[in-house]
């Protein structure tokens, strides 16, 4: 278990530092240079630009610059650039948004999950029946809907026409706001989740189909152990392992679909600050929510990993081998 | 899935799966038009677009370029009916002329990008896999680094430092797809390469592009074509996903999402005719792919066939 948690949090380290690698050098990659992206077309005269380079370390060896950016971002707070259109640090303008996309990004996690695992096991028991078809089918038809299409939708209808739910969710919000004051977060989690039930519950089916074909489950039932039983205590528990590592690997999915939920329903997050950044050419700022979008996504995926290696005995009992 | 294979059958296929010549994938595809209601309804979803989009232009003509013509002499945000079926936009174009016009990107980026994606991916999958040990460490790490950056962020990053035009879209979301395939590929490689006949072609002086070219990559045919497919429907999906948060392709062309994002900011004036055809199509489109490319996978993919 130990080794497994070593090699899997050295191999979360090395993508950290290639996607900071990638990271610094799209920046370097801007057609005309960054100091021209960040003086304008007016300013850029040679003087300026050279003034710039010289200013922001743009003239050194690259490997010099990516070292020095390296040693800005292990500081705290870390260095995440300069913003010339907001004229202050990426790092402040990030700021309250990161904890604001991650609560709907975890809040629609956890209901997808609170959701998924017992709509599959449902067609599990069921397979084959009226039911099964109907919730399959309509797995698939929220699988092929694109989020910013079901948000618009659910706008026009619950917030319009009906006006059950607010447009958008109260601005200064957090997790503690999603559980004092949930109206306003109703749709968003809703679009955000409804992409994950729909493949969460696919796959929590097939796991438990699997689960259900296994010699273990025969066992179980050969030994007398009653129908529930068998379900919840043998298979379920089996089937919900894989569950783990899906959160895992979904999750730059989900934080994507974070990005069409908060401009949907202008929610000031991470996903919203990028929109409205590259709508302003503001190259700095989008590589910086870029970069930190991605660092958290890894140590959410490090995380669903870890807790995948604590549930699973083959993991917690045997060397790492898996 | 559920079922398990018979262990009898599993003897008596030829060790190296089954090999089949394009000839026989053709009528395979065939076959599946055929059998699959699913297949036939997406083909024809598919095929009515692209005759709506490229065709329909030429028999239905309006102004979708000239911004003050449309300004001056239409009516803006007008409701269906008269000389413009689904009415017109904010600008003042007709909205079934704008449909053509916008699916015409949709369609060409879709198809463009999934077309580069599969090849990159294909080509690099296939070097790792054949390659394997250090070099296949080093390429595979590559892939795993950009996949695990949030699609649509790395989209908004490459699209805001490159800027926006119809190539360089194809090229961006082609440079967010090519990862999936090239893991793929790389996957049935590493089995191909194993493989007898494989083993005979280099015994007898093969070259290691002849492997790779002419044994490698027309063996993993299934796999590819049904990526590929998928993918024009993800394709799709996300220049419509950039264009309605406003990055899409820039005035006075237009795609699909942009129609939509352009609709949205009217919802409250309730215009239905300014959202609804374009989300519609977007819809439409995708999901007949998708039934194609289901399709595809049961007639293709070997591994599933055997069921």
């Amino acid at each position: 278990m130990i080794g497994f948690l070593i090699r899997r949090t050295i191999q979360a380290v090395i993508v950290i530092i290639g996607v900071t690698a990638i990271v610094f050098l799209l920046g370097r990659l801007i057609p005309g240079g960054e100091a021209r992206a960040a003086l304008g077309p007016q300013h850029a005269t040679p003087f300026n630009i050279a003034h710039f380079n010289r200013l922001n370390g743009l003239d050194l060896p690259l490997w010099d610059q990516f070292y020095r950016y390296l040693r800005g971002l292990v500081h705290w707070p870390p260095n995440l650039g300069y913003s010339f259109r907001n004229n202050q640090g990426v790092t402040s303008v990030i700021g309250a948004r990161l904890p604001r996309t991650l609560s709907l990004v975890g809040a629609s996690t956890l209901l997808a999950l609170i959701v998924a695992v017992p709509l599959g096991i449902l067609q599990v028991v069921r397979r084959n029946s009226l039911l099964d078809y109907t919730l399959t089918a309509a797995s698939f038809i929220f699988y092929a809907m694109p989020s910013f299409l079901l948000g618009t939708l659910l706008i026009l209808w619950f917030a319009l026409d009906i006006k059950i739910f607010p447009v958008s969710p109260p601005g200064q919000s957090t997790f503690v706001t999603i559980l004092t004051d949930p109206r306003g977060f109703v749709l968003p989690v809703l679009t955000l989740s409804a992409i994950t039930i729909a493949s969460f519950s696919r796959y929590m089916r097939s796991s438990m189909m699997d689960a259900m074909a296994q010699d273990y489950v025969r066992t179980a039932t050969a030994k007398g152990a009653g129908g529930m039983r068998v379900l919840y205590g043998h298979a379920l528990r089996n089937a919900l392992i894989p569950i783990l590592t899906l959160i895992g690997l979904s999750l730059p999915a989900i934080v994507s679909g974070a990005l069409i939920t908060e401009t949907v329903f202008n929610y000031p997050g991470m996903g919203l600050l990028t929109v409205n950044s590259a709508l302003g050419d503001d190259i700095p700022t989008v590589l910086g929510t870029t970069l930190v979008i991605t660092v958290a996504t890894v140590l959410g995926s490090l995380l669903a990993d870890l807790l995948y290696a604590m549930a699973d005995p083959r993991i917690r009992f045997g060397g790492g081998s898996s | 899935m559920t079922q398990r294979e018979d262990p009898l059958e599993m003897v008596v296929l030829p060790e190296g799966g089954e090999a089949f010549s394009a000839g026989s994938m053709t009528r395979q595809i065939l076959r599946v038009f055929v059998e699959n209601k699913l297949a036939v309804v997406g083909a024809v979803i598919v095929v009515f677009f692209v005759l709506f989009c490229f065709v329909g232009p030429l028999l239905y003509h309006t102004n979708q370029t000239n911004t003050q013509d449309a300004l001056l002499n239409s009516v803006q945000n007008a409701p269906p009916g008269g000389s413009n079926p689904l009415g017109t936009d904010d600008n003042g174009f007709d909205i079934v002329g704008r449909l053509m016009f916008g699916g015409q990107a949709s369609l060409i980026v879709g198809f463009a990008s999934a077309f580069v994606a599969t090849v990159v991916g294909v080509a690099y999958g296939a070097l790792s896999g054949f390659f394997g040990g250090w070099l296949d460490a080093l390429l595979m790490r590559f892939v795993d680094i950009n996949l695990s950056i949030p699609s649509l962020f790395l989209l908004i990053a490459l699209v805001t430092i490159f800027r926006q035009s119809e190539p360089l879209f194809i090229l961006v979301i082609a440079y967010i797809s090519w990862l999936v395939p090239a893991r793929l590929i790389r996957g049935e490689t590493l089995s191909l390469r194993e493989r007898e006949y494989v083993q005979a072609v280099r015994i007898m002086g093969g070259s290691r592009r002849r492997i790779i070219a002419r044994h490698i990559v027309p063996n993993s045919i299934g796999t590819i074509v049904v990526f590929a497919t998928f993918q024009v429907a993800d394709s799709i999906l996300l220049l419509a996903a950039l264009g309605f948060v406003g990055l899409g392709i820039p005035a006075p062309g237009t795609d699909w999402g942009t129609m939509l994002s352009n609709g949205v900011s009217y919802a409250l004036s309730g215009y239905w005719w300014e959202i609804y055809p374009a989300g519609l199509s977007i819809i439409l489109v995708v999901i007949a792919f998708n039934f194609v490319g289901d399709a595809l996978r049961d007639a293709l993919e070997v591994r599933l066939r055997q069921r």
